[in-house]
């Protein structure tokens, strides 16, 4: 879809893309960067809007330098700021986007509605825009990037300023993009948590190079870990201790995650949970040791971990606005392991 | 690159009978691919100069939009008629207004009508930030230019041809000679012509350097009547002191004296300068040289102001 050889952007003060190679596949590609890390440079360069300083990069096979017109001709864009005047209706403004895309009226008229309906805009759309609510906006502005039915859109920032609800929301439409339409993305975010759950690929970039490439799977895939809390008792002053060494007796790998940062990281063990059975060690071995059981969650390895591979704190996933929860919430309070086993969304606050 | 077919719930296939467990069934059609005719810049150049010129007469946009440009196109149009009146029932052997001069004469209708509509054309795009939606399409900055442009002179130019095309009709009606009167309608729509592409071209070029509406309609009120008072003051001044020739310098100052002066000697009309007194040779080529300057220097700006503007 799209290669990028050893792309530099210099401008007068700053280097915004330096040397950066990367080749993107069909697919959902996170692009992933903070902000100012050259995401919205590289998106310009690829639509042959910029000049690159040194390098190239072909989107769809045309080269960006001198194809541009027949690239934009076959790529959609979705700004990450407003970009719709308020005084036309959905459909005006997408007809006449489609339009400005090379799509004949009737054409453009007949690709409108059937975007519009498909990004989730129905009545709504003949009223000015100037009305719609945030999510009801990014929608439009996914539809206007559509509706020529480009191979392959650029999403930049499709989540910002919606709300929970409207983010999983556009995500998933953004998946659907994929799989239904068959129109490859490449969305950038801040946000790891989202593409972790949308991308089949993400790339991360850092001020201007690249940090890492590779499939989500490959980020997320190292061995799903357990995360088990379990309460002292009379018998085991130190339970976290003797759990510890009751499971590596029992043949399973046992790390202590380092104490900083996480509340109460001191009593979690990190448990590395090579097939199923591994759930059922931990919860007998529990049982045997007579230990209440806080919590015991899974714990993928999160996209977020690239940024704090080389730091101390192994402890990742502390900030629930880059890791959502992948298993269960921790028990607000000691239950028994009977009672939780391998359903943890029973071991929730109603037993406290 | 072909096309795949990718909708996912599966639809009446040709091969199967649809609905076969009745025929009332809606069928999800899922996501339909494109494989019809891109018609490329050619044709985006064009939609957007057509959207843009309708959208100067406020067609295609909201109620509230139309009422200003039709507004002041009947008060353009209506004095034309009634020259066309008088001029019919006095069975005159002339128009009492010739061509030319009444564009010249009409000249605070027509400012008010492009200070109204070159920042509706070009503003808006760049407060809503539309301007980048354009430039992820296959047009480039000079055609989003040329269009706008264009579509703002045309806009124009139908403003002030049509009060004209009025006048000659109605010179027609009234039986006037075929031939004078054929001349001067054609000589009067080239200073129609030049007027609009040159009061298009300054506007618009106002208008793109601010985002705010308000302040371009403001703005181009102010450069189109304020040089155009001054230099009428300034040549009123001078007409006393007998310096004809300083009339005529002065006139270079504003671009409603621009197009006078340039239609009274080259377009066959009078000009409203005190002592209409024609322009030397080279005067002429002085006029006609600022107005070849502007017309190109304004399209260099605009092109210069969107360079920064796309993403």
């Amino acid at each position: 879809m799209i290669a990028i050889e050893s792309l530099t952007k210099r401008y007068p003060r700053v280097t915004a893309l330096d040397r950066l190679t990367v080749g993107i596949t069909p697919g959902v590609t996170g692009l992933v960067g903070a902000n100012g890390a050259g995401k919205s440079t590289l998106i310009k360069i690829l639509l042959g809007l910029a000049p690159a300083t040194e390098g190239g990069a072909t989107v769809l096979g045309l080269d960006v330098a001198r194809e541009g017109s027949a690239i934009r001709e076959r790529v959609g864009y979705m700004p990450e700021h407003d970009c719709l005047p308020p005084d036309v209706s959905a459909t005006e403004f997408v007809v006449h986007m489609a339009r400005m895309s090379g799509l004949p009226f009737t054409s453009a008229r007949e690709r409108t509605a059937d975007t519009l309906r498909h990004v989730g805009l129905y009545e709504e759309r003949y009223r000015p825009m100037g009305g719609y609510s945030t999510g009801m906006k990014q929608r439009v502005k996914l539809a206007q990037a559509l509706v020529h039915d480009p191979k392959l859109v650029l999403l930049d920032e499709p989540t910002n300023g919606l709300d929970p609800v409207g983010r999983d929301e556009m995500l998933a439409l953004i998946r659907r993009v994929h799989t239904d339409f068959g129109i490859s993305v490449l969305v950038t975010s801040h946000l790891l948590g989202e593409l972790e759950r949308t991308c089949d690929h993400v790339v991360v970039i850092d001020g201007g190079k690249l940090l890492r490439a590779s499939s989500t799977a490959d980020f997320t895939k190292s061995t799903p870990s357990l995360a088990v809390e379990v309460t002292d008792t009379d018998a085991h002053p130190d339970g976290t201790e003797a759990l510890r060494s009751a499971l590596a007796a029992a043949g399973l790998s046992v790390q202590a995650p380092g104490t900083a940062g996480a509340p109460g990281a001191g009593h979690l063990l990190m448990v590395d949970a090579t097939d199923e059975s591994a759930y059922d060690t931990v919860r007998d071995t529990v049982i045997e040791l007579g230990l209440g059981l806080v919590r015991m969650e899974q714990h993928r390895h999160r996209i977020a971990e690239v940024f704090q591979a080389g730091d101390e704190s192994g402890a990742s996933g502390t900030d629930p606005a880059l890791a959502p929860a992948a298993g269960a919430g921790a028990a607000a309070a000691p239950a028994s392991a009977a009672d939780l086993a391998l359903q943890p969304q029973k071991g929730g606050g109603d037993v406290a | 690159m072909s096309p795949e077919p990718h909708a996912t719930t599966p639809v009446a296939t040709p091969g199967k009978p649809p609905g076969q467990r009745g025929e009332d069934v809606i069928h999800n059609i899922g996501y339909r691919n494109y494989d019809g005719p891109r018609l490329g810049r050619g044709y985006a150049r064009t939609s957007l100069f057509e959207q843009s010129l309708r959208g100067a007469y406020g067609l295609g946009r909201s109620a509230k939009s139309k009422v200003l440009p039709m507004l002041l196109f009947a008060v353009m149009c209506v004095p034309a008629a009634i020259v066309v009146a008088v001029t019919v029932f006095t069975k005159a052997k002339e128009m009492p207004v010739h061509y030319n001069e009444y564009v010249i004469l009409m000249q605070p209708v027509i400012g008010v009508y492009i200070a109204a509509m070159a920042p509706q054309a070009v503003s808006l795009d760049l407060r809503f930030r539309v301007v980048p939606l354009y430039f992820s399409r296959p047009i480039e900055r000079g055609d989003y230019v040329g269009a706008k442009y264009a579509a703002l002179s045309a806009a124009i130019f139908v403003f002030t041809a049509t009060s004209v095309l009025i006048l000659y009709v109605g010179a027609l009606l009234a039986k006037l000679d075929f031939g004078d009167e054929t001349k001067g309608f054609a000589l009067g729509l080239v200073c129609c012509l030049v007027f609009s592409v040159l009061h298009g071209g300054i506007a618009l070029t106002v208008a793109a350097a601010t985002p705010r509406r308000g302040f371009g309609v403001a703005a181009i009120i102010a450069v189109l009547t304020i040089p155009y008072m001054l230099v009428s003051a300034l040549q009123g001044i001078v007409a006393s002191q007998d310096n004809t020739s300083a009339i005529g310098w002065l006139g270079l100052a504003s671009p409603g004296s621009l197009v006078d002066g340039l239609q009274s000697k080259l377009l066959g009309g009078d000009n409203a300068f005190p002592r209409g007194e024609d322009l030397t040779a080279a005067q002429t080529s002085a006029y006609a040289l600022l107005t070849v300057v502007l017309i190109a220097g304004t399209y260099a700006l605009l092109l210069r102001r969107y360079r920064k503007a796309g993403l």
